[in-house]
């Protein structure tokens, strides 16, 4: 089936099949391996991404339904010119990441939080990143970084 | 993990989703948020042949006030009713269960018409429509029929849905400022509550139901029938199970789920008469 799709600002059409996920999209189809898959069953959130501006866990959704939607990934978030996005400086200043394999959904999270929530308390943090496991169990650090790119 | 090939519609209105399931025969499923759906498919426990897609059906996201209830369109997300005024208002409870529904992403795409239709015991919106006493719309090629929230459910992820029925509408009858309560118990934040108990409490009537204490959402009749007739909390809390019928799984035994259960009614009450 033909999808049309705005990836990063950049309108793709794409023949895809039914049962693509959106995760296999955006990796396989369009090269933007910066979200990453861990769990692929639907709990960990390393491969969230942006959908219409709202943080999605994209190993969860068919690429069909994101027909003619904005996906923002974490490769989208960065300036033209490499400039890290407030949230990403923050991760890297507060030393949010370890491994860094949970980073990318983590941030996606993260910036889609800020959106709903943008004076977040600390519990707002630790409770709207319940999506998102660290297996290097940085939640400290990863908190510290939120709440600093929230001006906290 | 992939799902096996299947086949995809998608549908602009109800009338147009049920025309195409009749359509597509029995092996034809539903697709509103996928929440519970796909990660079935991914794991080929669920193979349908055709996918019809609901969830560009947005006239069916709503939530209005109805005079003496609520009525929210089946496919309005979880995020949306956790953060509705309306409800907030005249049904606090159902907001409040539904921000404890899975984590932001979970609640950004999975919607109350596809929990409600899952019928999953362990659910957090069937139990808590079924404590407020709400009734369901469902639509088919006859046209549309209620169907009470204390009717509906039939077993294990089985419904009083016909295959060709969609389910199109949810009322809840408003509050009215009764006290209320949502106990979700669970190891794990984001997960499916190990039990949890959805109460309300206005002068002598009540409402108790619980999650995950048996093949489908259980109304804790008992509960509320020793409320009425002057029971204490805690004389009624030890009714708790009285129509439940727990099973063992990796995360408790029927004992503890029955321990569980009636220390959560206990609180749930608690805090709903406070
Ligand atoms: C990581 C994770 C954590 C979760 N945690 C929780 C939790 O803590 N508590 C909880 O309650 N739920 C939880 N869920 C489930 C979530 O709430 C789902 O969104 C919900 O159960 C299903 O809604 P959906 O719109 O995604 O339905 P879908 O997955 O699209 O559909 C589910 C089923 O209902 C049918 N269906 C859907 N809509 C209709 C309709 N309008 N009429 C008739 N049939 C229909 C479909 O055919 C399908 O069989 C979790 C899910 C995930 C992935
Ligand atoms: S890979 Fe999607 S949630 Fe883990
Ligand atoms: S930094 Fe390693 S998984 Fe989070």
């Amino acid at each position: 089936m033909q999808i049309r799709v705005t990836v990063n600002g950049v309108e793709h059409v794409s023949d895809v099949e039914p049962r693509t996920l959106l995760v296999q999209y955006v990796r396989e189809a369009l090269g933007l391996t910066g979200t990453n898959v861990g769990c692929d069953t639907s709990s960990c959130g390393a491969c969230s991404l942006h959908v219409d501006g709202e943080a999605a866990k994209s190993c969860t959704l068919l690429a069909v339904q994101a027909d003619g939607a904005q996906v923002t990934t974490i490769e989208g978030l960065a300036g033209k010119d490499g400039s890290l996005h407030p949230m990403q400086k923050a991760f890297m200043e507060n030393h949010g990441l370890q491994c860094g394999y949970c980073t990318p959904g983590m941030v996606m999270a993260a910036t889609s939080l800020l959106k709903e929530i943008p004076n977040p308390t600390e519990e707002d943090v630790r409770i709207g990143l319940e999506g998102n496991l660290c297996r290097c169990t940085g939640y400290h650090n990863i908190v510290k970084a939120v709440l600093a790119c929230a001006g906290k | 993990m992939i799902p096996a090939a299947f086949d995809y519609v998608r549908a602009g209105s109800a009338a147009e989703a049920i025309s195409l399931i009749g359509q597509h025969g029995s092996d034809a499923k539903f697709l509103a948020g996928g929440h519970s759906l796909l990660p079935l498919m991914k794991l080929r426990l669920a193979q349908p042949s055709v996918l019809v897609d609901i969830g560009r059906v947005t006239d069916l996201s709503y939530i209005k006030d109805a005079g003496d209830h609520i009525a929210i369109g089946a496919l309005t997300r979880h995020m949306d009713v956790e953060k509705s005024s309306v409800l907030a208002q005249h049904a606090p409870l159902l907001a409040h269960a539904a921000g404890h529904v899975g984590d932001p992403q979970v609640r950004h795409r999975g919607t109350i018409g596809g929990s409600i239709a899952h019928a999953d015991p362990a659910s957090d919106l069937p139990a808590t429509t079924l404590a407020l006493g709400a009734t369901y719309v469902v639509q088919g090629p006859k046209g549309s029929r209620e169907i009470k929230a204390s009717d509906f459910y039939l077993g294990f992820l089985e419904s009083a849905l016909a295959p060709d029925e969609m389910l199109t509408e949810i009322r809840v009858p408003k509050m009215n400022g009764a006290g209320w309560s949502f106990q979700k118990f669970n190891r794990r934040a984001q997960d499916w509550a190990i039990v949890g108990v959805a109460a309300w409490r206005r002068n002598g009537d009540s409402g108790v139901a619980l999650v995950n204490m048996g093949q489908t959402p259980v109304l804790a009749s008992s509960v509320a029938g020793a409320l009425k007739s002057g029971a204490s909390i805690a004389d009624a809390a030890e009714l708790a199970v009285a129509e439940a019928s727990p099973s063992a799984d990796n995360n408790a035994s029927v004992e503890y789920r029955t321990h569980l259960a009636k220390v959560l009614v206990r609180r749930a009450l608690e805090q709903a008469s406070a």
